[in-house]
């Protein structure tokens, strides 16, 4: 039993990284129907630029500027990464995206493939083929409860995570941009007449998913210190099948569908050899999008409907 | 000064005459109905205005300025509010959200506002809710105002695309079909509602319609169109009495 519940910890540590990552490209998609493609690698830029605010701040810190707590650097290097990424995100719609924005899907869902590309690329060749460690900026403090052993790192990935999600949730139903995004992403006749023009909605958008993808991107680094430039293509690929199976487009079941996968992913390796763990994983994926291919919140209904 | 007036407007959809020498005087406060059978150019004509489409010929001012050219959103920001056929509401927002969204322009905190709450904000939003509720009210559709548009029913649909487009409070109102494929019983609701907003605001407002009886009993000034043309012009008595009209609507009479 305690065993189970070891995992339901880890589950959620590993779900809340599929979330964060899902909950950018279901945004994206939910405005412009396109698949942000870059996004895995938004999320590797996240890691590597919070990898730089976080030396900086140290270097800073022991060459004796100014003294801070440790734990308040995590939060600084943690929100600074989500500012300075958010930027990123901007740039990606506004180089990449928007030019494209009238031309067929494929050519589009390509560009974000190119950029993909190009942000792995060109961090190999400003860093160079070498692995990264992320600086270790808290302690790890093992806490057991009942058997059951919870790192401070977990906990606060968790947290982290789901305060965010809240926020977002917050933002996107209480605020007028939360409310433009949310009609933008039913019609795109009515809305611009009310004064909301794409060209402000869909980089807000692009920059709220990019800043989730870097706070993953630095609690990523924090659970797993070790950055290179690949990282963020398996794990963007994973949190993609989890914006399909909360259903295209659907924020909350971006968020719940990556910790869904986070749980099977973990819970297959209960069972079976960790080796085939995404084999099996992704075949139960498979199996639930035959029975559900809306996924789980998804709803049918055309995108012509909106022009 | 008329408040809104078409001159000479003709339009053409590569190379087929979709709209040809269109005239239009609207006074401030008048309703004016526009008729037609299928396919006659009435929906093209409000997208014309409304800036959807630019004409290829013709002069459109709106308070004696000219809004050829315009963006739609800029047009309708000069006080043309318009409503659709297919109503286009958002399917999963509510009601009161659709009224307040229409408010977009007017709420004037930032992204700061936004993410940490400011008092501004709080003030914002405050306002605009109590605006939208008694909008909501006016038209009798308030007890809905947390329910998904989705699962209303089709008369209160409509009623909250109306309140939507009346939010920024426009000075001429287009409404296209409005009471399409509602029962007997909307058809009274909705007059009543027409009646109201007209009272209430005192836009003028330009309907496309079918119904003849809304059509007769609620406008001042009817065109008639066919084939893009206007045949026929005048108040509701003369329209009745049109030839032409009948015989748009129900072909022509073989005499043998």
């Amino acid at each position: 039993m305690t065993y189970f519940f070891q995992n339901v910890i880890n589950a959620l540590q590993w779900g809340s990284f599929y979330a964060l990552i899902a909950l950018g490209y279901a945004m994206v998609y939910s405005i412009l129907m396109l698949f942000n493609f870059a996004h895995g690698d938004i999320f590797m830029a996240g890691s590597y630029i919070g990898f730089g605010v976080a030396t900086g701040l140290l270097y800073l810190v022991t060459s004796g500027f100014f003294s801070l707590p440790h734990w308040l650097i995590l939060v600084l290097t943690i929100i600074i990464s989500m500012f300075l990424t958010s930027f990123l995100g901007i740039l990606v719609e506004r180089i990449g995206y928007r030019p494209l924005r009238n031309a067929p899907r494929a050519s589009a869902a390509i560009t974000g493939l190119m950029i993909g590309i190009i942000l792995e690329t060109g961090n190999l060749a400003l860093l160079g083929a070498r692995r990264l460690g992320f600086p270790s900026l808290i302690m790890t403090k093992t806490y057991e409860m009942g058997g059951v052993f919870v790192t401070n790192k977990k906990i606060l990935v968790v947290l982290v995570s789901l305060g965010l999600m809240l926020a977002l949730d917050q933002f996107v139903r209480k605020t007028k941009w939360g409310m433009a995004m949310r009609a933008m992403s039913y019609d795109f006749v009515v809305v611009p007449l009310m004064g909301v023009s794409i060209d402000v909605i869909a980089p807000l958008t692009f920059a709220i998913g990019s800043a989730l993808a870097a706070a993953g991107g630095v609690l990523y680094g924090i659970a797993y210190p070790v950055l290179d430039p690949y990282m963020g293509i398996l794990i963007g690929w994973k949190a993609f099948v989890a914006a399909i199976l909360g259903g295209r487009g659907s924020i909350m079941g971006a968020a719940l569908a990556g910790f869904l996968l986070g749980f099977i992913e973990i819970f297959v390796t209960m069972i079976f050899p960790s080796t085939l763990r995404d084999l099996i994983a992704f075949s139960i994926v498979l199996v639930i999008l035959t029975f559900r291919p809306y996924g789980f919140f998804g709803k049918p209904y055309s995108a012509k409907l909106r022009l | 000064m008329p408040l809104l007036q078409v001159k000479n407007m003709t339009h053409f959809f590569s190379g087929l005459r979709a709209v040809h020498n269109y005239n239009l005087v609207i006074e401030p406060g008048e309703i004016h109905g526009l008729i037609g059978p299928n396919g006659a150019g009435k929906t093209t004509i409000f997208n014309l205005i409304t800036g959807v489409y630019t004409p290829t010929e013709g002069e459109i001012l709106l308070e004696g300025k000219s809004i050829v050219g315009l963006q739609p959103h800029e047009i309708a920001s000069r006080g043309l509010g318009r409503t659709f056929q297919n109503m286009r509401l958002w399917r999963h927002m509510t009601v009161l959200e659709h009224v307040k969204m229409a408010h977009y322009s007017k709420l004037t905190y930032g992204l700061v506002g936004a993410f940490f709450g400011t008092a501004k904000r709080y003030r914002e939003e405050g306002e605009i809710e109590e605006h939208s509720m008694e909008l909501l009210e006016l038209l009798g559709v308030a007890q809905f105002a947390d329910q998904n548009v989705l699962n209303l029913p089709y008369g209160v649909q409509r009623k909250v695309e109306m309140a939507r487009a009346l939010a920024v409070k426009p000075k001429i109102l287009f409404l296209d079909e409005p009471t399409v494929g509602m029962t007997p019983e909307e058809l009274v609701g909705m007059m009543e509602v027409f009646r109201t907003i007209h009272k209430e605001f005192g836009p003028a407002i330009f309907l496309i319609e079918h119904r003849m009886k809304v059509v007769m009993e609620l406008c001042e000034q009817i065109q008639t169109l066919n084939f893009g043309e206007v045949i026929a012009e005048g108040t509701p008595e003369q329209i009745q009495r049109n030839p032409k009209v009948i015989e748009a609507y129900l072909g022509k009479e073989e005499v043998e």
